[in-house]
């Protein structure tokens, strides 16, 4: 028989730390810190608006680009939240969870041998999207001394007459980094320079602890060159619902609707409808949540502190990225170690990248009781060695 | 900071100072003092525990009264809810707008206790006009608090 695969799919490898997520999911009394979603369930007055569109048998496709309503909603959140203008009928695409934009948009935009920056540590998907693309992953290692921002030196280095895009992931999961209106400047100068356009996958915007969030998109000259990815997962605790959108200029918008239409149709009308009620009434529960998160986080940074563990402050997302690197491990084998002899489960930084080598990720979407268990063992753990 | 401290300590007031100050990301003794303060001002009246006492199996008799009153001359409602409030066993009382002039909320150990306090306290007071007593059968949220709620964590244990 032939070969059923193709070339390009087979040079993408499973995530060398599947053996590990193997182990943490057999281990039924493990406390894990492992997950990436909020521990919050989505806001009532939302489920109750999904469950009310059910009732009154919306249960057909919407249009494409996803219902005019939910459009305008997002159009009108976006000025007020961030300073974004975007033409709800012409530059906006509501999307399967943030992940189909990061998807579509390096479809639409990659020719063969186009080269895509990726800062790293960083979520696992922009590589593999860029190769199956057709694009080129390059990837910028991110330094610990600077907080894990990417600099304006940094993107220079990387620069070849071959790059087209830079992926900017901030807030940041793994690390908690973000980038303040200053870096973003920086970036910005070099981007116009070098003409270069900006995926920027701002879906844990509404997640940031030092003042509000800025968008790259909202900087002069950055709003024709960038593909703004936002999403309901994180910042409404609506991960399940599957619900992302992306704006970007129309030239650019027009292309990701025709793969958006072929391979998906439309988001989920349910979700659709249950997310007008979260951008247009729900400023009050993510203020409380972003609240909750910020206290356990200042709870981390001060354990972390107390104990002698090397950490920056993260201002983003909910994840923390303390260094392990002086107990002679790697990160694997510290969250092996950790996980077996404490049943706590961390995620090793390499799963983001190569980066990531000497850190864990921890992720604050956990009660805080069950942070101060998991931090106590911890703390044993390292005593220990 | 008066009103951080207060949203943090009336949801939680078992935390000790210092965790408290590191939860705000404030100063020690600055928590220290407001607290102090809080206190003295009568601002902070107390310290609760909320009990499920349904899960226990200790039975509690809990109602919900509506009181209809007439206030005299010289004795408007402040005075009238005097009477009311000094008995130990009233737990709440609320003066309301609407078809009724107090909400009183009282506990007692069985309905006999509650209603002998009832019709032989609360309905022989001069100014009180008629009352109806609602008992409470079920909790189901109290002080913000889902009583009976289970809390699972369903989600997958390693999510990138």
């Amino acid at each position: 028989m032939r070969n059923p695969l193709s070339q390009r799919i087979t040079t993408i490898q499973p995530s060398g730390i599947r053996k590990f997520f193997d182990i943490v999911s057999e281990m039924k009394d493990a406390i894990s810190l492992g997950v990436g979603e909020p521990d919050f369930d989505t806001p009532w007055r939302i489920r109750e608006e999904g469950i009310y569109s059910l009732e009154q048998g919306r249960t057909f496709y919407t249009s494409n680009a996803g219902l005019a309503e939910l459009k305008d909603a997002i159009a009108e959140y976006l000025s007020r939240r961030f300073d974004l203008t975007y033409n709800p009928k012409k530059e906006m695409l509501v999307t399967v969870g943030g992940s189909e934009a990061i998807d579509i948009a390096l479809r639409a935009m990659l020719d063969p041998g186009d080269e895509v920056l990726i800062p790293q540590p960083s979520y696992v998907s922009y590589e593999p999207c860029t190769i199956l693309a057709n694009g080129k992953p390059v990837i910028i290692n991110l330094k610990a001394e600077n907080e894990f921002r990417l600099t304006a030196q940094e993107l220079e280095e990387a620069i070849t007459d071959k790059t087209k895009i830079l992926v900017l992931p901030f807030p940041n999961n793994p690390t908690g980094a973000i980038m303040e209106k200053k870096d973003l400047e920086s970036i910005a100068e070099v981007v116009i320079r070098h003409d270069l356009f900006v995926l920027t996958d701002e879906i844990y915007a509404e997640l940031s602890y030092a003042g509000d969030h800025v968008s790259i998109a909202s900087l002069p000259g950055m709003r024709d060159r960038t593909v703004y990815i936002n999403g309901f997962s994180k910042a409404y605790a609506m991960t399940g619902w599957r619900l992302g959108y992306v704006c970007a200029p129309q030239v650019i918008l027009e292309q990701m609707m025709k793969i958006h239409q072929f391979a998906i149709m439309c988001a989920p009308t349910t979700s659709q409808y249950a997310a007008i009620e979260a951008v247009r009434h729900c400023d009050e529960e993510v203020a409380a949540m972003r609240d909750e998160y910020n206290t356990r986080r200042r709870y981390l940074v001060n354990r972390f502190l107390q104990m002698g563990i090397e950490c920056f402050e993260p201002f983003g997302a909910f994840y923390i990225f303390p260094s392990i690197q002086k107990y002679g491990m790697t990160s694997e084998e510290f969250a092996t170690r950790f996980l077996n002899e404490k049943k706590v489960a961390v995620v090793p930084g390499t799963a983001f990248g190569a980066s990531g080598e000497g850190f864990i990720r921890i992720s604050y979407a956990y009660s805080l009781e069950n942070l101060k268990i998991a931090i106590d063992r911890m703390e044993e753990f390292v005593k220990g060695m | 900071m008066e009103e951080k401290l207060l949203n943090y300590i009336e949801k939680n007031a078992r935390i000790d100072i210092k965790e408290l100050a590191v939860l705000m990301g404030e100063d020690e003794t600055a928590v220290m003092n407001t607290l102090e303060k809080l206190r003295a001002d009568n601002i902070i009246c107390g310290y609760h525990t909320l009990i499920n006492w349904d899960a226990v199996g200790i039975e509690k008799v809990n109602a919900l009264i509506e009181v209809r009153v007439t206030p005299q001359r010289g004795m408007g409602f402040d005075k009238v809810a005097q009477y009311i409030y000094n008995y130990p066993e009233v737990n709440a009382v609320y003066l309301i707008s609407g078809n009724f002039d107090f909400m009183v909320t009282l506990e007692g150990k069985t309905l006999r206790e509650v209603s002998e306090f009832v019709t032989e306290k609360l309905s022989t007071i001069d100014s009180v006009q008629s009352t109806r007593t609602n008992f409470i059968l079920k909790k189901y949220k109290d002080h913000g608090t889902i009583m009976a709620k289970e809390v699972r964590d369903e989600r997958m244990k390693m999510v990138l």
